[in-house]
Formats: C-alpha cells, structure tokens, sequence
C-alpha cells in the first residue's frame, strides 16, 4: 500500500490540537490567558504607553508557550495514553510523526494569534519589512522553542513533572526577559543577563522593526545569528538524545 | 508459511533484571498464539521487542524473515500493536481516535474515517463513536483500542492484555471477534487469563520469570506434562493405589489424580465400583500452567 504522508502528517494535526480544539474548547482560554494578561497588565502599568511593545511580547510569548508546549503534549502521548508506542509501531516515522506534532502547536496558537495580529494592525505602524522580521522573529523563536521542548520532553518521563518543566520554562523564557518591556528598562550590568534567553533577540528584532528600539545592522544580524544557533544546538542536542525506539 | 523466529532473544534492563532470558521460539504466522504468565513474566517486553518498540539486548527476532532490529520499518508496514496500557485520548471521540490511527498509517482522512466507521460496527460499539474517550467505560475504551488495529491493514496484531479490565459479557464479545479475526490475520496475544488462551489460541506459550518454559497447542502441551488426564475425586476416597501418576488434594480441597488416559480408564472402573463420586477430563491449561511454572498444585498424597 502506498502510504499518503499528508495523512500522516495531518493525523498529528488533528490529533493534538483541532479535535482538542474542537472537543474541548476551553483548552483555547488556556492559549489565551497567559499572553493577553501580560498584555493587559503592562498596558495598564505603563498607562498605555507600552501597548505597543506588549502586543509584541504577546506574539512572541504565544510562540514560545506553545512551541514549549510540544514538551507536554509529547510526554503525554507518550506515558499516559501510551500512543507513541502505537504509532512506533506503525509505518509513521519519528521525523513525520514530530514535524506533525510541531504543527499542531502552531495551530493550537492560531486563535490567540489571530487576536495579536487585529490587535498589531491597529496599534503598531508596521512598513511591510518591517511585518516581514516580526513574522520572522516570531518563526525563529518559534523553533526554537520546539526544539526545546522537544530536548526537554526527552529528560522528562513522567507528565507532571513535564508540565511543571514547561510552565517554568515559559516564564523563564517569555515573563522575565525583555518581551512585554524594552531591554533599556533593565539597568547595567543586569542587562547582560537578560542575553541568556533567546526570547530577547526575537523581541528586539520586533522591537527594532516596529521603531521601538534602534539598532545597528551589526546587531541585528548578530540577533537573527543567536537564534538561529539556538535552534540548531537544541534541535542537534534533541535529536541525539531521543529516542524513537526505546532501549 | 511465514514465521516469527526468536534466537536467543534476550532483554536485560539493568543489571538485576534480566526481562528475557534467552528465548527460542518459531511460530507460523496464522491463527492465534498466546502467551501467558504471571505479572512480570515479560510478556510485554517480548511484545514491544516484536513489535520493533523496544531493542532487545542480546539475541535476534525475525518476522517474516525480517530482522526486527535492522529492518524494523518493512515489519512496521505489516504490524498494528495495542500496549498493555494505552488509552484512548479523553478529548477524542472513538471515531477520531481509530480514523487518526489510520491516518498515521498513511491512509487517506476520507479511507480513514471509512474504515473507523466499518471496525466501530464490527464491535457493536457504533453508538458511542462520537462520544467523548473520557465518558467511555473502560470496557468500551479497550474495544476502541482494539479497533484501530483490527481498521488497520495490518496482518500481523500484536494486542498485550486486551481484556485486561473488561466484565464477563465484554471480554465474551471481544473473543468472538478475535476468533472470527483469526481467520485473516495473526493475532499475538497476551493474557494472563488461561481460559482466554485456552478458547482463542491455537498455540500458547507459557513465560515465567523470562524463559520460555514451553510452547504448544493445549494437546502438546498435556502430552509435555506427560500425564495428560484429571480425575476429579468429589468427597472422601479410601486408599488407592496407582500404577502411574501424580495424586495432588486440588485447590478446591478435592483429590485430584494426574495419570495417562489408560490409566484413567482403569482408575475410572474402579471408582465405578467403589460407587465414589468423581469426573474425568483432559487436564486443564491451569494444571498445565501450574505445572510448567513449579507451582505446586497440592501436597502428593
């Protein structure tokens, strides 16, 4: 028989984020609550003077607590419902079977998405390049943050402390650094530190873009350079450490 | 006729627990084989080797003349395996679950939910397909699981404890269908039910503490036992003698004699005459099990 891989990829589509969406939707506040309270505060905090810069930091944390997410749902399917033994055993292979699972994510981001974006088309001033590196940033973290997850679904057997491992991860990730304020609020030398997570160097790309911050073309490229770094590490670290099969 | 063939296959987890201990074993690739053994007996951790889930650690598995290890991925494209302790996914309907199972198998979404529908109505649990895997009894969420492999186009099934869980009546319906299944396809079941693998398979093996202890159909194995007949003795027996067998007091408290079907015959006639209450029978695959496993079955008298 010949196998349809669209099909397979659409399974895990289906699977782990429009049947949950559509069976359960109060699974969507859950994509919604943490970006847009964030939002809400800082606009309030700054009296509505970083509406903008937090409708970025939304976008960017809808990406990262969803491409981190991929942990959680991995490590689910994988030691509660037992399914991934099922599809091991299948003719889906772990590279179609994972991609599908890294969709799924994005999917699942879509709703919360779709609000940022009406939100950024009336609230920033966007040239088309200027779009153009916010969605870029916002893909880089994006992989990033599944290549995470999926490098720390690989260190977790047990779901709770799965999850535990991702709600840390978020805030970590998206709550502390600089993505709902800009990074010159954070005084020297604390402003190094805010350099650890990768979460920074997608918002000042988005922030440069949207004309919050100006910065060098040199740093700019140095920006898109870490992220990319960061995606290939961890998706190079994640990959030699799962395991398809287990041993 | 193809087969799968075990040599030498062994698991060890870590240094005090060895899972599978050298096992040997050929079987065609029709009917059912089951194998039985208690909790621990590594049962699962043969089927995960089988099923290419798991690597053993020594040894080597073929299916279909298809190394297990090397060449996992053209037995994948023949096998379907539902764990021990899978679940349905609470926020999926059966439907859902069996057609995304397909799907992953690389049938079409249209093919899929086609063939979901056909295998929710062979196991009469169509009323259900669009109702929520967590409102679903577990007897309904087994027979769910079962379904995505039986939709599938698998020849091979690998199905460990199906009916783990399941009432009387439902653990009934799914051996009817198992039995109708077998007719196309090769079904390797674990159950640690003996009724089950005695009314399904055609070839059972029994597993203790990871070694094959013995591997036949139900008649083999009686002849393996060597005393292939139960007489059953109800109420008080005076002192008898016998010229071969094994006389054990049975878990119900009754006499029970091990013996060959000649020696029965003459045991019977004198029981006959002494006007003693008793039942002869072939030896059960409890007696049998209890036997190849050491368990004593009662005290000799």
């Amino acid at each position: 028989m010949k196998r349809n891989v669209a099909s397979q990829l659409l399974a895990s589509i289906l699977v782990n984020a429009v049947y949950a969406m559509k069976n359960m939707p109060v699974m969507l506040i859950n994509t919604l609550l943490t970006p847009f309270s964030f939002l809400i505060v800082i606009t309030f905090i700054s009296r509505g003077s970083l509406l903008g810069v937090a409708i970025e930091g939304a976008l960017i944390m809808t990406m990262v607590s969803n491409g981190l997410g991929l942990q959680g749902d991995l490590s689910h399917l994988k030691n509660d419902m037992k399914l991934q033994e099922m599809v091991v055993g299948s003719p889906t292979s772990a590279t179609i079977y994972l991609t599908g699972m890294a969709i799924s994510e994005l999917i699942y981001a879509l709703p919360a998405l779709i609000l940022l974006a009406i939100l950024a088309v009336l609230f920033l001033s966007l040239t088309p390049f200027g779009i153009i590196s916010i969605v870029g940033a916002m893909v880089m973290i994006f992989i990033v943050s599944v290549a995470l997850g999926f490098f720390f679904s690989t260190l977790t057997a047990d779901v709770i402390q799965s999850f535990a491992f991702g709600g840390m991860l978020s805030t970590i990730l998206s709550a502390l650094p600089p993505v709902y304020y800009l990074i010159t609020y954070i005084p020297m030398p604390f402003r190094y530190l805010a350099y650890i997570s990768p979460t920074t160097y997608a918002a000042e790309i988005a922030q440069n873009a949207a004309g919050f911050i100006n910065i060098s073309t040199t740093n700019l490229v140095l920006d898109w350079s870490i992220l990319a770094v960061f995606a290939v590490v961890f998706l190079f670290i994640a990959i030699k450490k799962s395991r398809w099969v287990d041993i | 006729m193809p087969e799968i063939i075990c040599k030498n296959l062994s698991k060890r987890y870590d240094k005090d627990r060895l899972a599978l201990d050298k096992i040997n074993l050929s079987l065609k690739l029709n009917g059912v084989f089951s194998l039985i053994g208690r909790n621990g007996a590594g049962k699962t951790t043969l089927v995960r080797i089988l099923s290419t889930t798991l690597l053993p650690s020594a040894g080597s598995a073929y299916i279909d003349g298809m190394n297990v290890m090397s060449e996992a991925g053209k037995i994948r494209e023949r096998i379907a395996v539902v764990p021990q302790e899978a679940r349905p996914i609470g926020w999926m309907t059966p439907k859902e679950m069996i057609s995304s199972y397909l799907m992953w198998r690389g049938f079409s979404y249209r093919e899929s939910i086609k063939r979901s529908e056909e295998a929710l109505d062979l196991l009469g649990i169509t009323k259900f397909a669009n109702r929520l895997s967590q409102r679903l009894s577990g007897g309904t969420k087994r027979k769910v699981l079962v379904a995505t492999a039986i939709a599938s186009d698998a020849d091979i099934i690998f199905l460990d404890e199906p009916t783990t869980g399941l009432d009387p009546i439902s653990r009934g319906e799914l051996w009817d269908l198992l039995l109708k299944l077998k007719k196309t396809r090769f079904i390797f079941l674990t159950t640690h039910y003996l009724e089950e693998a005695e009314i399904l398979a055609d070839r059972i093996g029994i597993l203790e503490n990871g070694k094959l202890l013995s591997v036949g159909n139900l008649h083999e194995l009686r002849n393996k036992m060597g005393y292939p007949y139960s007489i059953k003795i109800l109420g008080s027996v005076k002192e008898i003698k016998i010229n071969k067998g094994r006389i054990v007091k049975g878990r119900d408290g009754h006499t029970q004699i091990f013996t060959t079907e000649k020696e029965a015959r003459r045991l019977g006639s004198i029981l006959i005459k002494r006007k003693t209450r008793f039942s002869i029978n072939p030896v059960s695959l409890e007696d049998i099990f209890y036997y190849f496993t050491k368990e004593e079955v009662g005290e000799e008298s």
